[in-house]
């Protein structure tokens, strides 16, 4: 895990030292830009990329920063997708305003989950998101009227973007739309993180006893950024039902919690890009490897996740981090 | 009325013991071992695959297969518990989930390299088929035989706990290593010997379980969820609990998917939230 600030810095110092943009991150941001010029014909695969790392971002809110494990973050994605899709569905396809309310939705369902989340810990907690995952995959299949079922939600249909920009077959607006939405999102995670909230969730990550002592009140803190992260999840659940234009009842499946994780955990949690990273590797790696042996593709991201837990703690993001200051230490 | 009642009644008992032959295993990694290990369910589909491999094409008779499942299960787990379980009994919930997360993903791509994803053929031999009614119920043999072996199994491994030497040393390292080493006790032998005991029975669960549940790749995920339920809801480290919890999850999934069918599993997550948010630690959990 990161480490936190030396006790000789002036905390305020400390903050914007933190928040500065660094001349990595800029480049990274240009680069996203890419696919237009020189991967035309993979950009629905782009704009899958970018929603499912906006996803990993909103587990790397909770998971990397405030330490709370969930087996069950899919529940909100699919809560976002649904909403999306229904909202379409039932008449309204304006996407910008559906993808709004669909983020209130996941939220004020994640508030209501984060009331029980906060309390527990370990297993518990784990089981505790697990079940309510299954729960909602669960309902979604036995509610096929509303749902569509096992066949999925058909029938979504998408007003155009602004009223003016249509969801072509090649993704243009697509992945625009996406990556639009992943860079805000991400500029409002980045100032959150590196403000004293979120200095205080990084407390809470490390010692959940001590923070109450020091008059940070943890549950409080706790179901706060769940609920902020439930409305991330939201947000990339309804972009993906969008973009496509049709809702799976995959969506909410545990299969898709599980992958989220292993993105994450794959690029590095606990920092922000982590989860970006991971999303691009993993999906990059998908497209390529499933081509000659689809069923096989899970041996290969099962050896993966085995080394990155052995010998790789931090992700591909904390290896190169460790990587740079190994590189520092011999030239000084 | 009674016949019906009572005939759900013993399914959802024998299913809720099929559970527990599954999950008896993890109650012993998970729950003494405060391992977090979802990898057990690959552990099972490895003995219901030997089973079915001795059986159909070496013609072995069934209860011949079941000892080979119980070592080979075992056999893979201590290679597996020297080379990287052993690595992480100190290391964060997280990163135990992680590492077994990545082998049930291993096992379940090499199952459906080896065995194809088709569903594997199992053939009971004669005498454990068929059925008899008893006072208008319908009782199958099969799952007649799945209740005993389920109650020979916690009798066993109850008293083995309680009344062996090993038992005790397997509890005191449990409870306090740094004081289990100070006395003399192997610690690091006796979590592999524990280790290999608790995936073994996951092996022989597994090979019980097929003829009932069938087989294929996808058996390592979908009976994951089932026995992390029974343990967490049973409590950790009691074996006691993970019967009476299996018991309970088994007849309320029967009578749910009997009486009420079109809520389909919903009923037993709902069962389980609300005992875990009840009792964190679980029906009998002491930790």
């Amino acid at each position: 895990m990161t480490v936190l600030a030396p006790a000789s810095v002036e905390p305020h110092r400390y903050l914007q030292a933190q928040i500065r943009w660094h001349g990595l991150e800029i480049a990274f941001w240009i680069a996203a830009l890419l696919p237009f010029l020189l991967f035309k014909t993979y950009l629905v695969l782009a704009s899958q990329i970018a929603i499912t790392a906006l996803f990993a971002l909103s587990l790397d809110l909770i998971l990397g920063y405030a330490g709370i494990v969930s087996l069950g973050h899919a529940a909100f994605f699919g809560l976002g997708s649904y909403t999306a899709g229904l909202l379409a569905k039932l008449g309204w396809g304006e996407p910008l305003t559906g993808l709004v309310i669909a983020a209130a939705v996941a939220g004020l369902v994640g508030y209501a989950a984060s009331l029980v989340i906060a309390r527990f810990r370990h297993l518990a907690l784990i089981m505790i998101t697990l079940g309510m995952g299954l729960l909602l995959h669960e309902a979604a299949n036995s509610a096929s009227w509303l749902t569509g079922g096992a066949d999925g939600l058909q029938g979504v249909r998408m007003w155009p973007l602004l009223g003016y920009f249509r969801f072509d077959l090649y993704g243009v607006t697509a992945y625009t739309y996406s990556l639009i939405v992943l860079f805000l999102v991400f500029l409002a995670s980045r100032r959150l993180i590196h403000s004293p909230f979120g200095l205080s969730l990084r407390g809470i990550r490390e010692n959940p006893v001590r923070m109450p002592a020091i008059g940070a009140p943890s549950s409080a803190h706790i179901r706060k950024i769940y609920t902020i992260s439930a409305a991330v999840a939201g947000t990339a659940g309804a972009l993906l039902a969008q973009t496509t234009q049709t809702v799976s009842l995959e969506v909410l499946s545990f299969q898709r919690s599980a992958d989220v994780l292993v993105m994450l955990i794959l690029g590095g949690a606990g920092r922000l890009y982590g989860g970006i990273l991971g999303a691009i590797i993993y999906l990059v790696a998908r497209d390529q490897l499933s081509g000659f042996n689809p069923q096989y593709w899970y041996f290969w991201i099962g050896i993966m996740l085995i080394a990155v837990v052995m010998f790789l703690p931090n992700g591909v993001l904390g290896g190169l981090a460790w990587l740079r200051a190994a590189w520092r230490g011999k030239t000084a | 009325m009674i016949g019906p009642l009572v005939g759900v009644l013993f399914d959802g008992f024998a299913y809720g013991m099929l559970l527990f032959l599954l999950s008896v295993g993890l109650s012993v990694t998970l729950g003494m071992m405060n391992f977090v290990n979802l990898a057990h369910c690959s552990f099972a589909m490895l003995g219901g695959y030997v089973t079915v491999s001795l059986m159909n094409d070496l013609g072995w008779p069934f209860f011949a297969t079941l000892p080979l499942a119980f070592l080979a299960a075992a056999a893979v787990s201590v290679v597996l518990e020297r080379v990287l379980y052993r690595r992480l009994y100190r290391a964060s919930d997280l990163d135990q989930c992680l590492l077994t997360i990545g082998i049930v993903f291993v096992s379940v791509a090499s199952a459906a390299y080896i065995y194809g994803t088709v569903q594997q053929p199992v053939q009971m031999p004669d005498y454990l088929q068929g059925s008899f009614v008893v006072m208008g119920v319908n009782i199958a043999v099969y799952r007649l035989f799945l209740v005993g072996a389920a109650l020979a199994i916690t009798l066993i491994l109850v008293a083995g706990l309680e009344y062996t030497r090993f038992g005790a040393q397997v509890r005191a390292a449990v409870d306090n290593q740094r004081m289990a080493r100070g006395l003399g006790i192997n610690v690091g032998g006796v979590f592999a010997v524990t280790f290999a005991l608790g995936s073994g029975l996951a092996g022989l669960g597994g090979s019980l379980a097929i003829a009932i549940v069938g087989l294929d790749p996808s058996f390592a995920f979908t009976y994951l969820i089932y026995v992390l339920i029974v343990v967490s809801t049973g409590g950790l480290g009691s074996i006691g609990g993970s019967f009476v919890a299996a018991a309970l999850l088994g007849i309320s999934d029967v009578a749910g998917k009997y009486y009420v069918p079109q809520l389909g599993s919903f009923l037993i997550y709902l069962v389980m939230l609300g005992m875990l948010m009840w009792r964190p630690a679980g029906l009998f959990g002491k930790r």
